[in-house]
């Protein structure tokens, strides 16, 4: 009697798991498109996406601009100076020690591609000016140098470096 | 170039912005206090300093700032500058309104009423790039966009005195405050210095000098006046139910007080009986 | 709710009705017979207040909703119509962007009488975490609505709270990518805002029907935090507590005039009357005044995800306060040690809601930081060990006994 019933219980919680189960699976699977719906739609995806840009019009010494998901993109063409520069600073003394090794990619040190806002609140910092010649922000006074590098002022962070690869010598992928 | 152009713009516009915090960092001193008619409980707007203060704007000011959020019709309203509805439609016809005709070619036509202030740039761009790379502010709010820290015990005090007129007292003050940059102050170029501007690098030149607007009622055609005019047009132009705002707030003030009144004494009466 | 079973309609069609729904009953018990303290002082009517407080801005924003555009183009031009073109238009916008202040006003009023009255002891456990989730809600509503208008301060304040959530180790980045609905704030994001801000208001008056049910199963607390216990420690909620309350209700609208017809935009941000421009920051982003407390303690923490942990730990810890607390004696009035570090914790709190207005640079740092560790320290040292070793006032053998007591 006993053992009888014990099956049936068995098999009846089986039963009850079974249709649990599947209940949560669909309950889990209607969830799936709502959150879904909340990630970048399509075109937002679209715009975002990986911008090319040709290094070849800019000049040793020239500092462009790019907006890519509507950031500021520095692309520094850097002079020998300023990579010496760069260089030869000891890494203690920075705030957020980097070496320039680890600011550009190997191969194209003459290109340094920051995101063109100051780490400290946000503002977009000057091209080519400050005590170390790379970015000033006018807002409070943060100074980087020319890898970018947070050196002087309340930015706690380096400018940080977008995603990016080069194509080839003279074009980089941001993205 | 420019590259550096639109950096240099940025950087002016976000300087624009940043009042509070840059002013307390490079000792800018405080706007004085003006005496406003608008101010306090009972202001109101003095209606021939509105029209002098449009009369400015109209003749210096809009050759480069827009106010698109003012249309011609509000001059003609309860509480503003007062004009009639035909001086207003009158207004409206000396200025050009992109339209479209019926077939669809773009023309120009002239203001109705019902219009707003066309700007005087087709774009922010087109205006950035016309005025060494900042586009000038909009007026529709800038009276209540603009400010100066207050400070402590000031922002307690200014609760109960209802001071309300950072905006106007600031932008007075700086259409004033252009001066000789001091010896040691480097001045970028394209830059002026003005005492009141946070940063003192203002893009704007100076605006207004004295007897530079002919007034018809016989004011003073001095800077202080004209800055005090065409400030309190901008306070109205950014704030237009001002008037009816306190007025309705003093009825209210009254009905309030009424109604607590009589409420105290019947809650009086009420726990009367279990004291 | 309060087990009343004497009422009876007078009209036929009344009882015919009550027969069938009880709410007649359901409302007398619970805002007519039901039984208040008599003592309860002008502290006690914030509750009121705020169920006040939540049926003006969802009034005022229900109306507002129909003239608002949330289109990052059109947001804050749509407002301005409001402002200028729509009747009345400007007062309902104050009404509603100064009531969301006045509403905060309140609830910390009624936060701290909780607090200095003990009101969060057994058995009222449940009712206070009620109470701190809706202040949560409070929050995210306030933020959410402080949004829409898509001026400067609503973009970079959005921008600043949504990459709280980039401290998150490891899906920091996607989870903030899904809360934008893209690659930093914009339409996509605008958008969600205006539906959840529209949306938690309802769920606030939700949490606050459970919150008044549970206040209504334990009963009020009561300036000398001993339970009533006869018929001589309370009075009937109708007439007593519904004319205090309408009485204070009226004062503080006094209050909520003064802000809205005189300062209406006193305790807003200069910055939020410019256009929101992802192009330039404001030098000095601040969020409205309710938050800056918490503000100071996110930026007190110097490591990022610590710093967010800090924050919302702040709050969450006053879940906990009913078991953190160990004293059995509730109200501050028999503990006068209690008293004193309530004011003290209380002035701690303002100090931090001054330090979160100002740049985090310097000496405020260091205070922010001193400040911080005292606040937790309230939680977890100090009111900990204050049950064990202060010692407590002797208590009132009743309500009417202190209430009598003191009259003579």
């Amino acid at each position: 009697m006993t053992t009888v019933s014990s099956a049936e219980h068995t098999r009846r919680d089986f039963l009850y798991i079974a249709t649990g189960a599947v209940a949560a699976v669909g309950g889990a699977a209607v969830a799936v498109p709502l959150i879904a719906q909340m990630n970048p739609d399509a075109s937002t995806i679209a715009a975002g996406a990986p911008i090319d840009v040709d290094l070849a019009p800019i000049a040793e010494g020239q500092i462009i601009k790019v907006f890519w998901r509507s950031k500021p993109i520095f692309i520094s063409h850097r002079s020998k100076k300023e990579i010496d520069a760069a260089k030869n600073v000891q890494l203690s003394t920075l705030p957020d020690p980097e070496p320039d090794s680890a600011r550009v990619k190997a191969g194209h040190e003459q290109w340094l591609v920051v995101v063109g806002i100051c780490t400290h609140l946000g503002c977009i910092p000057l091209a080519k000016q400050g005590e170390y010649e790379g970015w000033f922000c006018p807002c409070h006074g943060s100074a980087y140098d020319t890898a970018g590098r947070i050196r002087k002022g309340p930015a706690p962070k380096n400018l940080l470096l977008p995603p990016y690869k080069f194509v080839s010598d003279t074009k980089v992928q941001i993205g | 170039m420019t590259t550096q152009r639109i950096l240099i713009a940025l950087t002016l516009a976000a300087s624009l912005g940043a009042a509070g915090a840059a002013r307390a960092a490079e000792g800018t001193p405080v706007p004085p206090a003006q005496k406003w008619s608008f101010a306090g409980p009972f202001g109101k707007f003095d209606q021939g300093q509105l029209q002098r203060g449009f009369k400015i704007y109209k003749e210096v000011c809009a050759s480069c700032h827009s106010m698109s959020l003012v249309s011609f019709r509000n001059l003609a309203e309860a509480g503003g500058p007062g004009f009639s509805e035909a001086q207003a439609a009158a207004v409206a016809a000396e200025y050009k309104i992109k339209d479209l005709d019926d077939k669809g070619e773009a023309i120009e036509r002239n203001g109705r009423p019902a219009d707003a202030f066309p700007a005087p740039f087709a774009n922010d761009r087109a205006a950035a790039a016309a005025n060494g790379g900042v586009a000038p502010p909009d007026f529709s709010t800038l009276a209540k966009a603009r400010t100066y820290e207050r400070g402590f015990p000031w922002f307690v005090i200014d609760i109960f005195t209802q001071y309300q007129e950072q905006g106007p007292d600031y932008i007075s003050a700086l259409l004033q405050g252009y001066k000789e940059p001091p010896k040691d102050f480097v001045l970028p170029a394209g830059g002026n210095y003005n005492e009141y501007f946070p940063g003192h690098v203002i893009a704007m030149p100076p605006p207004l000098s004295d007897g530079q607007v002919t007034y018809d009622d016989g004011a003073p055609q001095t800077l202080a006046q004209y800055a005090k005019d065409v400030t309190s047009f901008m306070m109205w132009a950014a704030e237009p139910h001002l008037v009816a705002r306190k007025r309705l707030g003093f009825q209210v003030m009254i009905f309030l007080i009424v109604l607590s009144g009589l409420l105290y004494f019947t809650k009086k009466k009420v726990w009367s009986a279990v004291h | 709710m309060h087990g009343n079973s004497t009422y009876q309609p007078q009209s036929k069609i009344g009882q015919w009705f009550e027969k069938r729904l009880p709410i007649g009953g359901l409302i007398h018990s619970s805002f007519v017979a039901y039984p208040t303290p008599r003592n309860l002082n002008y502290w006690w009517t914030f509750g009121g207040i705020l169920s006040f407080m939540l049926g003006v801005q969802i009034i005022t924003g229900i109306v507002l909703a129909m003239h608002y555009t949330p289109h990052v183009d059109l947001a804050f031009k749509s407002v301005e119509t409001i402002m200028r073109d729509v009747n009345y238009g400007w007062l309902l916008r104050y009404l509603h962007s100064n009531g969301a202040s006045m509403f905060f006003i309140a609830v910390y009023i009624h936060i701290y009488r909780g607090m200095y009255y003990g009101s969060y002891k057994e058995p009222r456990e449940v009712l206070w975490i009620l109470g701190v989730i809706i202040y949560l809600l409070m929050m995210a509503t306030g933020f959410l609505g402080y949004t829409l208008p898509w001026g400067q301060m609503s973009f970079w304040g959005a921008t600043v709270i949504t990459n709280f959530f980039s401290a998150i180790p490891g899906v920091g980045e996607t989870v903030v990518t899904w809360l934008w609905g893209g690659f930093a704030v914009g339409n996509p994001t605008l958008n969600r805002f205006y539906s959840l801000h529209y949306l938690l208001p309802f769920v606030i008056a939700g949490v606050v029907i459970l919150h008044v049910w549970a206040l209504h199963v334990s009963g009020q607390n009561n300036p000398t935090g001993i339970e009533p216990k006869s018929d001589r420690d309370t009075v009937p909620f109708t007439p007593y507590a519904t004319s205090k309350d309408g009485f204070a209700m009226v004062a503080f609208c006094i209050l909520f005039a003064w802000f809205v017809f005189y300062l209406p935009n006193y305790l807003g941000h200069a910055d939020n009357f410019i256009v929101a421009n992802p192009a330039v920051t404001p030098a000095h982003i601040v969020p409205e005044w309710y938050y800056l407390p918490f503000y100071a303690i996110l930026r007190a923490v110097p490591d990022k995800l610590l710093g967010v942990l800090a924050m919302f730990g702040s709050i969450a810890i006053l879940a906990f306060l009913p078991w953190l607390d160990t004293s059995k004696v509730k109200s501050a009035r028999y503990r006068p040690l209690y008293k004193q570090f309530f004011w003290l914790f209380f002035a701690v709190c303002i100090g931090l809601g001054w330090l979160g207005a100002k740049p985090a640079e310097g000496i405020y740092v260091v205070l922010s930081r001193i400040l911080t560790i005292y606040y937790f320290a309230h939680f977890i040292v100090v009111l900990p060990l204050l049950g064990i070793f202060e010692k407590t006032r002797p208590l009132p053998n009743s309500i009417s006994e202190s209430v009598l007591g003191s009259k003579a």
